[in-house]
């Protein structure tokens, strides 16, 4: 054992934390005080940007595409909305983590059809397994009910103590520390010697496995995990807006989560996150200025950043953080030397 | 002294093709094997079996006593098959540290000390694999078989395509390696007197097949088998 202690100093080195990355997440959570008209948009945005967080957790770590990421979705969002509409367990935070884990059994059985094969048959058979799950919520309608959705949802204050309002402050914040939780198990997750043989595999499946990393088993942990945080997406979503219906599972949903990871990138955490911002925010402006055409704008949007070269795209969104750790830095150091001379 | 590793009649190859028809073949602890032969007598299909990337037909792998026939590669590897393969096989997307962390297992050999065996990985430790010159790459490969603590280090022409003075540099790293103990080894090279004074022990293949076995010393004395099947002085007493 004399080895561990050197291998989780050497993983803490390479998880410490940038000063840009508080700066997000202190962006994020001032968001929640400055614009207080804006919660519900702002709410969709963090909803986006955690189930954007789990598939990057697939797609840019372990290199497996999927496109029907919404079968996640909206098994977390039904498993919420029935557990609160049969009052199950009133309490949203253990009701949340119940749903995530619905669907990680769910990942877990389906991860057998998913890693076998190549990306073709992945895309094949995750988009088979959400519209499956589409029919079948339709056909049971006296669970599901059908294609009016679950009705009359009333989710419980949050620990006994903070009642969902009308204005979606409460969900804002909720979501924000949803999200936040998850994705510092995340971060711990990729960088562990664990997250580091998924990138492995996805560099070579074939070289991993001969020099000791169990593919298969590494597949199927990744994505069951994957399929926890998008069930836990669906089921802030239930919970934050009362709401279970069928376009939960729509290929729309799974098709947009891979558009918000290409404008973000893969592989680094935050290219969902960004992508969320980046594609809501531009949706939001689009369908204001031209509310019939913006989807033309959006896919002009699309061309563009990928022929530009979508890697890059985080460093533009990071530029003006970065400007501004330097120029405080600057100042900080000329005031220093301006105190001196006076 | 059992033997650590033991082939037992393994006939092994690719899809239809029999490379290794009947391989038998043992190592003891500490030792270190060279083994030669020309291009295509299966020297390389002899390691990607033990490895387990191969086609087996028939036959048995020990390591240990434990028998491996049936263990998928990466089993193999964390039961102590160390696998330096020709072309390196380096993740390009992890750094230098990151590939050695990746796979690594307790054991006496960590990070830090192959850090301590090779200074240069440790000034390139944040840099990327795909950032690195091919005798480094050489050398995170042999350091991340390493740290997997195996019983069998398996080396596939370790000096291939490396400048003579990072040869004897890694060449003196594998005579550290394998008399710090624990660990025998198997490596093949193209250029017999490169690798032996190194190894204890020489095997030399042909038409997957062993002609030859023989401890390095005595091969050393006798120029005319190693000119025999390699044709290492030009092939002038070919008969």
């Amino acid at each position: 054992m004399a080895s561990m202690p050197d291998m989780s100093e050497h993983a803490t080195r390479a998880a410490r934390w940038r000063p840009a990355e508080i700066v997000f997440w202190l962006a994020l959570l001032a968001c929640g005080f400055l614009f207080p008209s804006r919660y519900l948009i702002m709410t969709e945005i963090l909803r986006l940007g955690l189930f954007a967080l789990s598939l990057d957790l697939i797609l840019g770590y372990a290199g497996i595409v999927s496109l029907g990421h919404a079968a996640f979705f909206g098994v977390g969002a039904y498993s919420a909305g029935l557990i609160a509409l049969h009052g199950f367990i009133p309490e949203p935070v253990l009701a949340l983590i119940a749903a995530g884990l619905i669907a990680a059994v769910l990942g877990f059985f389906t991860s057998f059809l998913v890693i076998r094969g190549v990306d073709l048959t992945r895309l094949m058979v995750t988009l088979g397994i959400a519209l499956l799950l589409e029919a079948l919520a339709e056909k049971f309608s006296d669970i599901t009910g059908g294609t009016d959705g679950l009705q009359g949802i009333v989710i419980q204050p949050i620990f006994g103590l903070f009642a969902f309002d009308i204005f979606g402050k409460v969900g804002f914040f909720y979501n924000l520390a949803v999200l936040f939780v998850l994705f510092l198990l995340a971060r711990c997750i990729v960088h562990s010697p664990f997250g580091l043989s998924l990138r492995a595999i996805r560099n070579n499946p074939l070289r991993a496995s001969a020099i000791g990393i169990p593919v298969n088993r590494r597949l199927i942990a990744i994505y069951t995990l994957a399929a926890f945080y998008a069930g836990v997406a669906g089921a802030v979503f239930t919970q934050t807006t009362a709401l279970a219906s069928l376009d939960v599972f729509s290929f729309e949903r799974s098709a947009d989560l891979m558009l918000v990871l290409v404008l973000g990138g893969t592989g680094y955490l935050y290219g969902g996150l960004i992508g969320a911002v980046v594609f809501k925010v531009l949706q939001d402006v689009f369908s204001s200025i031209t509310p019939q055409y913006w989807m033309f704008w959006i896919g002009l949007v699309f061309v563009v950043v990928v022929m530009i070269g979508r890697e890059r795209l985080h460093r533009w969104v990071m530029w003006l953080p970065h400007r501004v750790v330097q120029q405080f830095g600057r100042k900080a150091s000329a005031a220093v030397s301006g105190g001196d001379a006076s | 002294m059992p033997d650590l590793l033991a082939i037992d009649n393994l006939r092994a190859g690719y899809g239809q093709a029999v490379v290794l028809p009947e391989m038998t073949l043992g190592l003891v602890e500490g030792q270190v094997l060279a083994l030669l032969g020309r291009n295509g007598t299966g020297k390389t299909t002899l390691i990607n079996s033990i490895v387990g990337v191969t086609r087996r037909f028939s036959g048995s792998i020990r390591l240990g006593g434990k028998d491996i026939t049936a263990l998928r590669p990466d089993q193999r590897a964390r039961a102590g098959i160390g696998w330096v393969p020709q072309e390196r096989n380096i993740f390009r997307s992890l750094t230098v540290e990151e590939n050695m962390t990746a796979v690594a297992q307790p054991g006496p050999w960590t990070v830090d000390k192959v850090y301590e065996m090779f200074p240069r990985l440790e000034e390139r430790r944040r840099n990327f694999g795909n950032q690195l010159s091919g005798g480094e790459q050489q050398m995170l490969a042999i350091g991340r078989a390493l740290t997997l603590n195996p019983q069998v280090l398996l080396l596939d022409e370790p000096t291939e395509g490396l400048a003579p003075i990072i040869v004897e540099e890694l060449l003196a790293a594998l005579g550290k390696i394998t008399r710090a103990g624990g660990i025998c080894s198997i490596v093949v090279e193209q250029n017999a007197q490169k690798i032996l004074g190194l190894a204890d022990r020489v095997v030399i293949l042909e038409r997957g097949a062993i002609v030859h076995d023989a401890p390095s010393q005595a091969l050393k004395a006798d120029p005319a088998t190693l000119e025999r099947f390699l044709g290492v002085s030009g092939g002038a007493a070919e008969h």
